[in-house]
């Protein structure tokens, strides 16, 4: 069981190896979108410190949507995913496994890249890490939220339209508390309670969305 | 083996087939036989599970095939139209992650063999195969399969040259005379004359 986990993960991760293209929209895409609000709206650092975490937050919200779409298309296209379906292992860790392959290649990078983004918006050294913690908390929901949006609309015609429909409303919560816990940071509050917040919520969906994707794609392959 | 009795498939609004019963013993291969759009394909997924019938039921060792889930998987090997090979991987990387998936052992030499016996270089990026090698590196797999008791393949014989195709006659002939039992389509018709048809 854990060895088809391990082999969709590496599997995936040898994909966006030899396919950087994939893997540097997300990252370009998550650096420009934060970069042109400082340009849009001005360097008055008041402004941009209380703007950061939304900002930064939102930006990596859309980038994880981004990339959502190839998610099972690219599978589905040349066959592989069927073979996922018949596979020995059950379907949920395979999509476990592939929900964690996305993160790896999407929102880890974030993680990494997201206190470097915040230079610019002036936000004190001491909130990066707190920047950083909240987004490795939450970006994994996002991807394990967003491919059973992934998997529902796999197949249909205008289906990243409607990805975005079902999934951006399931992400508020994430959202929200994602950037609070900067927010809190920044107002010299303990973020605990946010953190905790978001690492329960990746529990809930660490335990449940893999299931929720299997049963979205078997729908979708029907 | 594997029974179907009752079957019924619908696409779009059409009847494909219905009430189909077939059965398949151990050493038996079947040939789906029938015009394009006749529903092979769709009878075949509906055989490995991917697809639901509109009616009637798949048995597998007298279980129904719903009841068995991966159990019924890891008894088959279904190659279906498209490759279900990844372009940025090598043959042999294809082939050691759809065995894994599969649940068969297959360590480095013997995907290796598998591939050289449909003369594929191991190394080789998908992406730079043509058609006809790339259904070579998918139905590579089939050498790997001995232990895997029914085999379910769309058009194995697609874009194969002569050499290719025998060599696929040859597996599936000696999965049968191993106890397999193998259902294909194809629309050679002098290809395994010693197989069952049924013409949908």
């Amino acid at each position: 069981m854990l060895a088809a986990a391990r082999a969709i993960l590496y599997r995936d991760l040898l994909v966006a190896a030899r396919r950087r293209s994939d893997v540097a929209v997300a990252l370009l895409f998550f650096v420009i979108v934060t970069s042109l609000f400082p340009l849009g709206i001005g360097a008055e650092p008041n402004l941009l410190r209380a703007i950061a975490p939304g900002v930064i937050w939102v930006s990596a919200l859309l980038s994880s949507l981004l990339s959502l779409r190839r998610l099972f298309e690219a599978d589905h296209d040349d066959g592989t995913l069927e073979q996922m379906l018949l596979g020995a292992a059950p379907l949920g860790v395979v999509a476990a496994a592939k929900a964690l392959a996305h993160w790896m290649v999407t929102g880890m990078p974030l993680v990494v890249i997201a206190p470097l983004i915040a230079l610019q918006y002036d936000l004190a050294p001491q909130l990066f890490g707190v920047l950083a913690l909240s987004l490795l908390l939450g970006t994994p929901v996002l991807s394990l939220i967003g491919a059973i949006g992934a998997a529902l609309t796999l197949g249909l015609r205008g289906g990243g339209v409607l990805l975005s429909l079902l999934v951006l409303p399931l992400y508020v919560p994430v959202l929200i508390i994602g950037a609070g816990a900067v927010e809190m940071a920044s107002a010299g509050l303990a973020p605990s309670g946010q953190l905790l917040l978001l690492a329960a919520l990746l529990v809930v969906a660490a335990a449940f969305a893999p299931w929720a994707i299997a049963a979205a794609l078997r729908i979708s392959l029907e | 083996m594997l029974e179907a009795a009752d079957l019924g498939c619908e696409r779009g609004g059409r009847k494909l087939f219905a009430s189909l019963n077939l059965s398949l013993k151990s050493g038996e291969t079947l040939r789906l036989a029938g015009a394009n759009g006749s529903g092979k394909t769709s009878l075949l997924r509906i055989l490995c599970g991917l697809a639901l019938p509109a009616h009637g039921e798949v048995r597998w060792k007298g279980e129904p095939i719903r009841r068995l889930g991966e159990e019924y998987s890891r008894s088959l090997v279904h190659i279906g139209h498209a490759s279900g090979l990844k372009d940025e991987l090598t043959a042999a990387e294809n082939l050691a992650v759809t065995c894994t998936l599969a649940g068969i052992r297959a360590p480095e030499p013997a995907i290796r063999d598998a591939l050289g016996r449909f003369t594929i270089a191991p190394e080789k990026q998908i992406r730079h195969l043509s058609q006809g090698q790339r259904r070579r590196a998918a139905l590579a797999r089939l050498a790997l399969s001995d232990d895997v008791p029914l085999w379910l393949l769309d058009e194995p014989f697609a874009a194969l040259d002569t050499v290719a195709s025998a060599l696929v006659e040859e597996l599936i002939r000696a999965h049968a005379g191993r106890g397999g039992a193998v259902v294909y389509t194809t629309h050679q018709a002098a290809a395994l004359r010693d197989t069952r048809v049924i013409e949908l």
